[in-house]
């Protein structure tokens, strides 16, 4: 089935990326408040199980995806039988 | 009787730049420096390790994420496990954050920029064994070249740290929006030492600098005691 994992910069952890994309949305006009930029992993996950489809997705964040220091996820799981 | 060169890897990973830079500067202090691969499982004989700067694996995911899962990575847990003298720099520094050997992470800088110039470094501590020809309070000009050297630990990390002493160079002025200005930073049991400023470029006047060889030469004269201490 089909994951998909988002990765946040953590609340309250400094985003200067999203600073500059705020700062660049407010040049062209934009009324925006606040951005943020994190990052989106689609993936494909062999088991079937949700249940252990999402004990394996975050597996992966605590090991791999994520950095849990400044960064916090959501899995989606969007496959047929989720 | 002669004093024995102490035996020094310089791990090489794809997309590594600063490998060749550490090994001249390492070879120039007198030790008996030589690459290791990425991919070899196992370290030869060594009384210590360097992990040079560079952009390891296109900085692929976040940077040092991927390197650390190189099987020479493997090894260089084990050897700092058993007490093994190692030195991080830049790109090293950030792979031994995400392998869990160091404290922290490195962010993207404040700026966004990529800033790479001279900038002065404060020694808050001689007795490590890679600063111990510096002198306390020191300031050393070293270079920095990088974009994601902006250090983070959160309230309770960093009080431990700094409780433990293990911050063991700070920037004399910000720098990169690092916290409290921290350049380098060792672990608990004092044997790996990570650190963004790149002694190597900094190793003989012509330079600009040679306060980096009395970072590496620190290192080197602890390696050789080790080596006299194996003999």
């Amino acid at each position: 089935m089909k994951a998909t994992v988002l990765v946040r910069p953590k609340q309250g952890i400094l985003d200067p990326q999203g600073q500059a994309v705020e700062s660049s949305l407010r040049q062209l006009g934009f009324a925006v408040d606040g951005a943020r930029i994190g990052r989106v992993v689609d993936l494909e996950v062999e088991t079937s199980d949700p249940a252990a489809a999402r004990a394996e997705v975050e597996r992966m964040c605590e090991q791999l995806l994520a950095n849990p220091l400044i960064e916090s996820y959501e899995i989606e799981l969007t496959g047929p039988q989720a | 009787m002669t004093s024995p060169q102490p035996r020094i890897g310089v791990l090489r990973f794809p997309g590594a730049c600063d490998d060749r830079d550490a090994l001249w500067a390492l070879s120039a202090l007198d030790a008996d420096a030589n690459f290791v691969w990425h991919t070899e499982t196992e370290l030869p004989e060594l009384d210590a390790v360097v992990l040079p700067g560079g952009f390891s694996y296109g900085d692929y995911l976040r940077c040092g994420a991927i390197a650390r899962f190189a099987p020479a990575m493997e090894a260089v847990v084990d050897f700092a496990a058993a007490g093994g003298l190692v030195l991080g720099i830049c790109n090293g520094f950030q792979i031994l954050c995400e392998a869990g050997l160091l404290p922290g992470v490195l962010r993207r800088n404040e700026s966004l920029s990529f800033i790479c110039r001279d900038v002065p470094l404060v020694v808050e501590r001689t007795d490590t064994p890679f600063t111990t020809r510096c002198e306390g309070g020191q300031v050393l000009t070293i270079p920095i070249k990088h974009g994601e050297g902006n250090w983070y630990a959160d309230d309770d990390l960093y009080a431990e740290l700094e409780a433990r002493r293990q911050i063991v160079l700070r920037y004399a002025e910000p720098v990169n929006g690092s916290r409290n200005d921290v350049a380098g930073v060792v672990n608990e049991r004092g044997n790996v030492l990570g650190l963004m400023p790149h002694p190597e470029h900094a190793v003989d006047s012509l330079l600009g600098s040679a306060d980096g060889a009395l970072i590496l030469s620190s290192l080197v004269e602890s390696a050789r005691e080790h080596t006299l201490a194996a003999a």
